[in-house]
């Protein structure tokens, strides 16, 4: 046993696979414990912002001001307002207004403005131009000069006895403040999704949960399909051909269209993961019963058993002590790939909306859906959808590398 | 001579059959025969005649398609479990491939002490029960000291075969069936496990059935002699007049092709 774990971990391919697949059951354990947050509280008004440090506006004008000089400051803070559409739209209204094409250079912040200072004119009419339009113009000119003008944004507190506004102080547009003395900085690495949830803490937790299904259907696969094969191997006749039989009808018809069925006839009320997880596991033993009574029936007529049957050993001592052992790498090989298979399953099947029905725990295929549904795709929100499948991709992938490792290890004729 | 003594096992048209229609192999083809107690029998034939089928049909490891097999002159009874354990305790095995006969996955205490208790020593004190697994290893001239908590792949080839002997020494049974049981090892570890199976069957009176290829091994061990051709037993006889004035063309071809030191390897019959 130490041997064979000692050999295996020599493989390289499961020793990459193994590393990756811890890496994750550890930030699945630990992340957790330091962030406390209930992982699908929703924090956010709106969907999808995206992923960056928010820091808290209302604290940032109370912390202490700090006066620091930058040449670049006035053309960084419009580069960062203006985007591309408004340089578009400008260039529009320049070329329009009769500036030669050729003279505009919307990726120049310096130039561009120069020529929007020198020509706009709210008054004057560009042909084809909308009142929406104008007003627009109007509004982004507007917004431009206050953004152009050196001198600082009053700020204003309503009294609460006359209701009138009495200025509380000014913010120079010199003025910074340090993040670290703002009192609510909230990082959300990944953003948030279309419910305003944290995506991070979301991702997490429904690794967590993915992989408990995952676990749980591997293990009832794996456990039927041991069962059935190793009956049916070892007593032969006519119980193996009622098993056989009723694997055969199970393999013919497709596992996922199945899986689609029931989980469809369950109902929505009490499809949750672990029913969902049960179900995977109750559609997924056909294989791993075939190839384990094929495996059986090699090993039933071997010397070994024979001395264990005239030592008067009963059949399922035989089963468990004379012949799982031979089989346990095999099999612990094929629970690899069920949980493997069980997590894409349930992702699969959640990604059609026939996942599990809940309100209280997101799973990595729920995540996806409801980005789909919120159509995360179109919008390019990339980060409600990307990192679930790439924690997808990344379990699937550590999981099947793990077991080409020990296939190496345990099938001696892929050795190299 | 043979006739006062009793017969052990008797098989009256035991057949078997592998496979159906046209892949339908007749591994063993009606056979007949008796087995007297304390004589040493020999099964000899080449490979494919069936021997080992018929070795695994006498221990009711598979089921004959027909014929009946008799034990101490009664018709043998493997419906339960129960009667199956009862049946193991009287008639034993050594089989061909010590490397494989192993649970990896046993030590050899396990394989003693599951001897042990099928003759119905499992109550014994941990004492008693060393006590006999280190006489049984004494008899085969192995040490239980040095085995103890070792794998049985631990051993060599012979020493194996060896612990197998231990083994049914401490089962005691009727009969023993030794399938090939020195065909695996070297020549020099060869007449070690043959003079421990004699010293065995002196030791505690069973009939030992050898099944082997060996002719001359047959000639050197048994009394009687049985010779297996395509399934069926083509002569038998005690082993003087088997060997010495065969009738069958078959056994003449078997004896001419055992290799001699002085004379030329007759090769012609190959």
């Amino acid at each position: 046993m130490k041997h064979m774990l000692r050999q295996v971990f020599r493989s390289g391919k499961f020793v990459t696979g193994f590393v990756i697949f811890m890496a994750i059951m550890l930030t699945v354990i630990i992340y957790p414990l330091l962030i406390t947050d209930h992982p699908l509280s929703i924090i956010g008004q709106g969907t999808f912002f995206p992923p960056g440090i928010y820091v808290n506006v209302f604290d940032s004008v109370s912390s202490p001001a700090y006066t620091i000089m930058l040449d670049d400051a006035a053309a960084k803070r419009i580069a960062g307002r203006l985007n591309d559409e408004d340089r578009e739209a400008i260039r529009e209204w320049l070329v329009g207004a009769g500036v030669a094409d050729g003279e505009i250079d919307i990726a120049n912040t310096e130039s561009l403005l120069g020529l929007w200072v020198n020509n706009y004119d709210s008054t004057a009419n560009v042909a084809g131009m909308t009142n929406a339009d104008r007003n627009y113009y109007i509004r982004l000119n507007k917004s431009l000069q206050v953004l152009l003008s050196t001198e600082g944004v009053t700020l204003a507190a309503s009294n609460p006895e006359t209701g009138a506004l009495e200025e509380t102080g000014t913010v120079e547009p010199t003025q910074y403040v340090n993040v670290r003395e703002v009192a609510n900085v909230r990082l959300l690495p990944l953003g948030t999704d279309n419910f305003g949830r944290d995506v991070l803490t979301e991702l997490v937790s429904a690794t967590a949960v993915s992989l408990r299904i995952g676990f749980v259907a591997g293990i009832i696969a794996t456990f039927i399909g041991l069962v059935l094969g190793l009956v049916s191997g070892y007593m032969g006749g006519i119980v193996d051909d009622v098993i056989s039989f009723i694997t055969n009808l199970f393999i013919v018809i497709p596992g996922f269209v199945l899986l689609i069925l029931i989980s469809f006839s369950i109902g929505q009320e009490r499809r949750g993961p672990f029913v969902i997880a049960v179900v995977i596991g109750l559609t997924s033993w056909v294989w791993t019963a075939r190839a384990v009574r094929a495996q059986v029936i090699s090993l039933r007529n071997r010397d070994h058993v024979n001395l264990s049957k005239l030592s008067g050993h009963s059949i399922v001592h035989i089963i468990s002590r004379d012949i799982l052992p031979y089989i346990a790498s095999y099999v612990v090989m094929a629970l690899i790939l069920q949980i493997s298979a069980g997590i894409l399953a349930e992702a699969q099947l959640s990604v059609l909306g026939l996942g599990p029905r809940t309100t209280e725990e997101a799973t990595l295929g729920l995540m996806m859906n409801w980005a789909l549904i919120y159509q995360a795709h179109i919008l390019g929100k990339w980060w409600a959808y990307f990192p679930v499948i790439l924690v997808i991709a990344l379990i699937a992938f550590s999981l099947n590398l793990m077991n080409t490792g020990m296939d190496q290890v345990f099938n001696p004729a892929l050795r190299d | 001579m043979l006739n006062e003594r009793k017969p052990c096992l008797q098989g009256v048209g035991l057949t078997k059959v592998f496979g159906l229609g046209r892949k339908k192999t007749v591994a063993v083809d009606n056979v007949d025969f008796t087995f007297h107690e304390g004589e040493i029998i020999s099964i000899v034939g080449e490979s494919g005649s069936g021997k080992t089928t018929l070795a695994k049909m006498l221990l009711g490891l598979i089921n004959q398609t027909s014929g009946d097999v008799f034990f101490q002159g009664q018709k043998r009874d493997l419906s339960s479990h129960r009667k199956k354990k009862e049946y193991w305790r009287s008639i034993q095995a050594i089989f061909q491939d010590p490397f494989s006969s192993y649970n990896i996955f046993n030590k050899i205490d396990t394989v003693l002490l599951d001897c042990i208790r099928m003759r119905g020593g499992g109550s014994l004190s941990r004492d008693e029960k060393t006590e006999m697994m280190i006489e049984a290893c004494r008899f085969v001239n192995l040490k239980f000291e040095e085995l103890t908590n070792k794998y049985p792949f631990e051993l060599s080839g012979g020493q194996q075969q060896r612990l197998m002997i231990a083994r049914i020494f401490l089962l005691k049974p009727k009969i023993l069936l030794a399938d090939e049981p020195t065909s695996m090892i070297d020549a020099c570890s060869r007449s070690t496990i043959l003079d421990a199976l004699l010293d065995l069957r002196n030791e505690i009176g069973m009939t030992p059935i050898f099944i082997t290829h060996d002719i001359g091994l047959a000639f050197y061990v048994s009394d009687s002699v049985y010779i297996m051709e395509r399934g069926r037993i083509v002569e038998s006889g005690t082993a003087d007049e088997v060997i010495l004035n065969p009738q069958e063309p078959y056994t003449k071809r078997l004896i001419s092709d055992v290799p001699k030191i002085r004379e030329e390897w007759d090769l012609s019959t190959v």
